[in-house]
């Protein structure tokens, strides 16, 4: 398949105007504008563009539910706030082809009838805020930007966002939250943000991947976009690699390429010749998939029916020597860590899994400590929180102790029970700590 | 490439803080892009972190009177965030991404170099000032795992032998 997404990589100065015009940049843009918002709208929803940020919602029906004649202003917010462990899609886009982000931007904004467009970047990202800087001037210089943009009368304002390290952000009402200069915590939804978002305005939140898609939707049409994949799950995708594989990286294929020719094909199989042991389809939020579903197909529909996700499309491959209860370890300290503490499912249960999984690795495990995990991810998964991060975290560990329990068995089976003590030990009795007892 | 050493200002000198006048201008060109002033806040924070290494509690009241906040508000919005720091930094931050990923690539390995190297561990400081460690969650980097992002800048791919190049670019001494 001929890269779309990607299709700058390679190419030297890629991220400049000229570059990107010379590919054919802001064609899309200027035939957007002349057939209309209606028939934008009519076209994304024909080529069934699913997000790409993970929840896989077809973007054209989100769009349909702003209200079209709302009076005063709306907004369209580029969510690139990735933060998903094993994600790395949109950082390649800004970095080889900003004008595109821009151009997808340009093109949603027009169709739901904003004139104001925040880009909300995760604030590590410094030197992809300052690309995409540099990208808005030079468009606002040259008119693709700002006021009358190609002598259409149609008028944007895109301002570059930072946010300063927080992953609940990229849920996308917190990341409103923090676009109002609040903390960032989720809000309880209805009214979703396509009627009530930033600033109590009606918004459209979509993922970096997602708009750099509708260029070449509007220029090849949705027949053309279609035509890759199949019904549901069209179009091309960028999956991105980590962990494991000889040749980790972001790769644009085919949605529904196999995980098998992801990984062995692309990627050049595991690294060190060894066999694989499990992998993450979708971000580490998505329930792990073992070795024996590697025939399963990368799209949203077939990932679902493995039981698992495809998320961001972030692939974590993990090879034999890794014991899942670190793994799981390793996540519960991250979701732990990024819990935003609104809601106790998720605030605390991140917190027991982590403190009862850190003592299985300290060889105190218990017998019962499988059924507690998963009963904790059953009491903090299922809608018992305001966003999916109590599912985030409760998917996967679920999935670690119920696909590979002789992981847990091993650590578990030879370990020393705690040393019990006459009186519970707290901090502040502690010798030395300066409370006395 | 090389990163830009973080010059904090001292506790002493943010005592009697105050907005000069380019601070002023850059602040009121950021309340601009928003319908509301309170949305200016984070990145005026940016703003003053990136002039003075850090936010102190004094940087904290001044903003917070300047976008008509209480201290408490901008206080919570400091903590909550994790880049926003809240004590002078050293002058290189080291960054170690720890998240999965990373950490099955050899971010653990990086650690102990780091600590054999510079005898500090995670969210501790060299005493010279020159160097930080912070175990921090997934930076997103993914394919060059593993990763350490100094300060802004992001080195990936690294194991011992480079980390030691990185190091001796960092001190000047190779």
């Amino acid at each position: 398949m001929e890269a779309t997404l990607l299709r700058a990589r390679g190419e030297k100065g890629s991220v400049s105007l000229d570059s990107f015009l010379r590919r054919g940049g802001y064609e899309g843009l200027r035939k957007a504008l002349s057939i209309g918002a209606e028939a934008v709208t009519k076209e994304v929803i024909n080529s069934e563009l699913r997000g790409r940020g993970g929840a896989g919602f077809p973007t054209g029906r989100k769009w349909t539910f702003v209200p079209r004649d709302h009076p005063g202003p709306k907004y369209l917010v580029c969510n690139a706030d990735e933060s998903e462990p094993g994600t790395f899609k949109d950082r390649e886009i800004m970095e080889v082809d900003p004008h595109l982000v821009l151009e997808g931007i340009a093109i949603a904004s027009f169709a739901v009838g904003a004139s104001t467009s925040y880009i909300y970047i995760r604030g590590e990202f410094v030197r992809w805020a300052r690309i995409l800087e540099a990208a808005i001037a030079e468009a606002r210089e040259r008119k693709f930007l700002g006021r009358n943009i190609l002598g259409s009368g149609f008028d944007l304002d895109v301002w570059v966002y930072r946010g300063a390290g927080a992953y609940i952000c990229g849920e996308e009402t917190a990341l409103l939250e923090s676009l109002e200069g609040k903390r960032g915590f989720p809000r309880l939804k209805p009214p979703f943000p396509a009627i009530v978002g930033a600033f109590g305005k009606p918004t459209v939140v979509n993922n970096v991947e997602t708009l750099a898609c509708l260029p070449s939707i509007i220029m090849n049409g949705a027949v053309w976009f279609t035509s890759i994949g199949r019904p549901r799950n069209t179009g091309p995708k960028l999956y991105s690699v980590s962990g494991h594989v000889n040749r980790p990286g972001v790769y644009e294929l085919p949605i529904g390429t196999t995980f098998r020719e992801i990984i062995f094909e692309h990627c050049g199989g595991i690294r060190g010749g060894k066999a694989l042991k499990a992998f993450f389809p979708g971000g580490s939020s998505a329930p792990v998939l073992a070795a024996r579903d590697l025939d399963v197909r990368a799209d949203f529909d077939a990932c679902a029916e493995a039981g698992s996700m495809l998320g961001s499309g972030g692939v974590i491959v993990l090879d034999e020597s890794v014991d899942m209860v670190e793994v799981a370890c390793n996540l519960a300290h991250f979701y732990a860590h990024e819990s935003c503490g609104q809601c106790t499912p998720c605030r605390e249960g991140a917190d027991w899994c982590m403190d009862i999984l850190e003592r299985i690795l300290e060889g105190h495990g218990r017998p019962a400590d499988p059924e507690t995990l998963l009963r904790i991810c059953r009491f903090a998964s299922g809608g018992m929180t305001i966003c999916p991060l109590g599912d985030a975290f409760s998917l996967p560990i679920s999935s670690l102790v119920g696909k590979f329990p002789e992981d847990f068995e091993r650590r578990i089976k030879p370990a020393a029970p705690l040393p019990t003590k006459k009186f519970p030990v707290l901090p502040w009795s502690r010798p030395g700590t300066g409370f006395g007892v | 490439m090389s990163t830009t050493p973080i010059r904090a200002a001292s506790v002493e000198a943010l005592q009697s803080f105050r907005f000069d006048r380019t601070l002023d201008e850059q602040i009121a060109g950021l309340v601009e892009r928003f319908p509301t002033r309170r949305a200016a806040l984070i990145p005026t924070l940016w703003l003053l972190q990136e002039r003075y290494g850090w936010i102190s509690p004094e940087v904290i009241e001044a903003t917070a009177r300047r976008l008509g906040e209480s201290p408490a508000f901008v206080e919570g919005v400091v903590t909550f965030y994790t880049m926003f720091r809240t004590s002078p930094p050293a002058r290189y931050v080291l960054q170690v991404c720890t998240t999965l990923s990373c950490a099955v690539c050899g971010a653990t390995e990086l650690l102990a170099h780091l600590h054999d190297r510079l005898g500090i561990g995670p969210g501790e400081k060299t005493l010279d000032g020159l160097f930080q460690i912070v175990g921090v969650q997934c930076l997103g980097a993914c394919g060059g795992a593993p990763v350490i992002q100094v300060n802004d800048d992001y080195y990936e791919n690294l194991d011992a032998s480079r980390l030691d190049a990185l190091l001796g670019q960092l001190t000047g001494r190779p």
